[in-house]
């Protein structure tokens, strides 16, 4: 079972590797890891995409927390959230083919970037299985180049568990966002 | 220059916009560790640490030169287990810092709070493999609880108030701090007081959920076969007063893990001694027939489970620990106590309903029956000496008094497990999880830097006493009166051991050619003495404990013994290979 948490760490130097090595150390399985700024500078945001039943995402929950730069970690797996991931397409796109093309495209609500004399380019954004969904459509015609970001995610709703500096994200703030997680060391 | 241990203020340093006084990071590095607590630190230097070196002279900190960087975080590691303080280990850049990643590797295994400091090269060299670079933050990511690189001096106080207190709070760790060579050398104002740790990811809490403490006090009322498993935690967290008024008030027997002795008193009536691999029959016979398992500060390692598909099947268990992470990592328990453990039984004691095991009790006494290999007296007397003599004589000899016996790795370690009998916490210090072999001589060192006034006892192999042997010269060098006591069987006894039960007897590079180790030791300047009878254990172990000084004795053991009992590596812990009757092998010595 996929799992995505979405991890908030201190923008700090180091940080990604820490966590990456974490996950190689354990042996869990990352699917996806995109990683980025957040509205706070001094804090990056990460989206983790990792295989496992409960338990071992409990395990890996528990060991994330363990690296004193994380300040939260939020499992969203089962939790009404928006999930998106972005891919850049490139197919092969002889006049032939190039309106059918254009055509899916348009019923993805995919953007289309670039047209070259033999290919199109064009960028897909949605849920994961979406865009799976393009790219096997578009397979046929040659697909020539593809780049994935993995996903990012946020909860829905006004509701937001980011950790502010004020908060010091204390052991009972954290419990309230999720009572189920100690935060020991 | 100015003396040793004089402050800023009697020389007159320049202050900043602040008012405190401006210092080279080499030198705010040593203020910080004296207001740590520091005392001693275990070190080698080098190029790229040569400014903190340098910086030593205006500190009070004594200065252990080393023989060996492994040995400085062995002695780090032993000075921390000895006293439950923050020992400290320094060390240059590149190989000065890639030595110390089996001391660092061990501490980590056995949650002991070390700080290591590492020397690096300037940081504008960082990255373009330089003369004694090596990314030695990269290196120990995954063996350390945290790590820093400092580029610096402001970020030197930061670092090491922070080091410390993650090496000691929570379940204890090694920390290193690599410091470049420009932030030791270049100067800001320091500030202690601004440089209090303030980590906003490192929140250790000590504070179980309610409805988990009511669930347990459910489980520990409604069980009739209940065994506590105790370890390293109890020292750890100093709970042993509450361990024991936990198992007398409930009136649960207690079995150890290798770590956990000395958590119980190994007289006291609820103690069974030690499980696992090597433990005791009855004592893993208790767990397979338990009905309930309280986990008190130990981990389920492999070592002390043996197959988990057959692990105390009918067993409830409850486990206490500091460590999420350890929850359901190898055996699913029913109720997770996540928290310190002494304030845990603390909460559950006025609690916990006083019970009445003894026909429990008295089944486990039963299973003891015929097992008692622990019966010093069933071994054969053939003349020949055992390592088991040496470790009951060197009990008897030296009990109840303040004693550390601090272990190699290998099949004296599980001797002395069995035989030394540690009635207190600290009073063994072994390399239990990584099994590192070596760790016992500069253990050792550490120990009695930490408590001068113990009488320390270094028990180590053959093998293993020759892989760090060259911090006999740190112990002349600094006058520790250590006493070493190799058990010499002329091979890698443990690793004989599987080969004689699991590869035909195939001896393969297992037999060890020692020098005599007598003229060994005379030459380091340890006055050292060979035994190889029985009855000179007693007489020579009390004339190394009369000796001003250090003593090493190597004790000439039988050869081919084999530590019994032994559940075979991923077997049920029921399946043990036992003893053979020892009239027959008397026979068969004679």
């Amino acid at each position: 079972m996929m799992n995505t948490l979405v991890v908030y760490v201190e923008n700090k130097p180091g940080v990604l590797s820490r966590v990456v090595s974490l996950f190689r150390r354990r042996n869990f399985n990352i699917d996806s890891l995109t990683v980025g700024r957040t509205e706070k500078p001094d804090v990056s945001r990460m989206t983790i995409v990792v295989e496992g039943d409960t338990d071992q995402v409990r395990r890996i929950v528990a060991n994330v927390y363990k690296l004193v730069n994380v300040l939260l970690v939020d499992d969203i797996t089962n939790k009404p959230a928006l999930i998106r991931d972005l891919a850049l397409i490139k197919v092969n796109a002889p006049q032939a083919t190039r309106s059918q093309i254009l055509d899916i495209a348009n019923v993805f609500k995919a953007r289309v970037l670039d047209i070259a004399v033999e290919s199109i380019t064009m960028e897909m954004t949605g849920g994961e299985e979406k865009v799976d969904r393009l790219l096997e459509i578009l397979a046929p015609f040659g697909l020539l180049e593809v780049v994935r970001t993995g996903v990012v995610a946020m909860r829905r709703g006004t509701s937001t568990v980011v950790p502010t500096a004020q908060e010091q994200s204390t052991p009972a703030a954290a419990r309230q966002h999720d009572p189920t997680v100690s935060y020991s060391v | 220059m100015s003396g040793k241990g004089k402050t800023a203020q009697e020389e007159k340093i320049a202050t900043g916009k602040n008012g405190k006084p401006i210092l080279t990071g080499a030198r705010i590095l040593w203020e910080c560790l004296e207001r740590e607590g520091v005392t001693d630190v275990f070190g080698y230097p080098g190029g790229a640490i040569l400014p903190a070196y340098d910086a030593l002279k205006y500190s009070k900190i004594h200065h252990i030169l080393v023989r060996h960087e492994q040995g400085a975080t062995h002695m780090a590691d032993g000075y921390a287990r000895a006293t439950g303080k923050v020992g400290v280990a320094i060390a240059t850049s590149g190989p000065g810092a890639t030595n110390m990643v089996t001391g660092i590797a061990t501490a980590m295994m056995d949650s002991s709070p070390i700080v290591c400091i590492t020397g690096q090269v300037g940081s504008k060299l960082v990255g373009s493999d330089a003369f004694q670079e090596t990314d030695i933050t990269g290196v120990t990511l995954p063996i350390t609880k945290h790590n820093y690189l400092v580029t610096h001096a402001d970020e030197v106080a930061h670092a090491v108030r922070e080091a410390f207190f993650i090496a000691k709070s929570g379940r204890p760790g090694p920390v290193l701090i690599d410091i470049t060579k420009d932030a030791q050398q270049s100067s800001c104002e320091f500030d202690y007081e601004a440089a209090e740790p303030k980590m906003r990811g490192y929140r250790p809490d000590h504070s179980p959920a309610k409805e988990e403490v009511q669930k347990a006090l459910e489980l520990i009322r409604a069980a009739k076969n209940p065994v506590i498993l105790a370890g390293h935690g109890i020292t750890l967290s100093g709970a042993e007063h509450e361990v024991q008024a936990f198992a007398e008030k409930a009136c649960i027997p207690v079995a150890m893990t290798l770590l956990g002795l000395g958590g119980l008193p190994a007289s006291h009536f609820l103690n069974l001694g030690m499980m696992g691999m090597h433990g005791e029959a009855w004592v893993n016979d208790a767990i397979q027939n338990a009905d309930l398992l309280l986990a008190f500060g130990m981990r389920f390692d492999d070592r002390v489970t043996g197959n988990l598909k057959t692990y105390a099947l009918n067993a409830k268990k409850i486990h206490i620990d500091i460590d999420p992470a350890e929850i359901n990592k190898n055996v699913k328990v029913d109720v997770a106590l996540v928290g310190d453990l002494r304030q845990i039984l603390q909460e559950l004691l006025p609690q916990l309903e006083p019970a009445n095991h003894t026909d429990w009790i008295d089944q486990v006494r039963k299973m003891k029956g015929d097992s008692a290999v622990r019966d010093i007296q069933n071994l054969p007397d053939s003349g020949h000496l055992y390592a088991a003599h040496v470790i009951n004589d060197l009990w008897h000899e030296t009990r109840g008094q303040d004693t550390i016996v601090v272990t190699d790795v290998g099949q004296h370690q599980m001797w002395e497990a069995q035989y030394y009998k540690h009635e207190t916490p600290r009073s063994l210090i072994t390399s239990g999880g990584l099994g590192t072999m070596g760790f016992a001589l500069p253990a050792g060192v550490g120990a009695k830097v930490a408590r001068p006034e113990a009488d320390v006892w270094v028990v180590a192999g053959d093998g293993g006493f020759q892989m760090t042997m060259c911090e006999l010269a740190t112990i002349v060098q600094e006058n520790l009166n250590v006493n070493i006591a190799i058990i010499n069987n002329g091979y890698l006894g443990m690793v004989r051991q599987w080969q004689e039960f699991f590869y035909d007897r195939n001896y393969e590079a297992t037999p060890l050619l020692s020098p005599n180790f007598v003229k060994l030791g005379e030459a380091f300047g340890i006055r050292s003495i060979a035994v190889s009878k029985r009855a000179d254990v007693i007489p020579t172990v009390r004339a190394a404990r009369a000796h001003k000084g250090p003593v090493l004795i190597d004790f000439q053991v039988e050869q081919e013994d084999t530590v019994y009992p032994m559940v075979p590596a991923g077997a049920s812990l029921g399946d043990m290979i036992r003893r053979p009757n020892p009239l027959e092998e008397t026979a068969m010595d004679e």
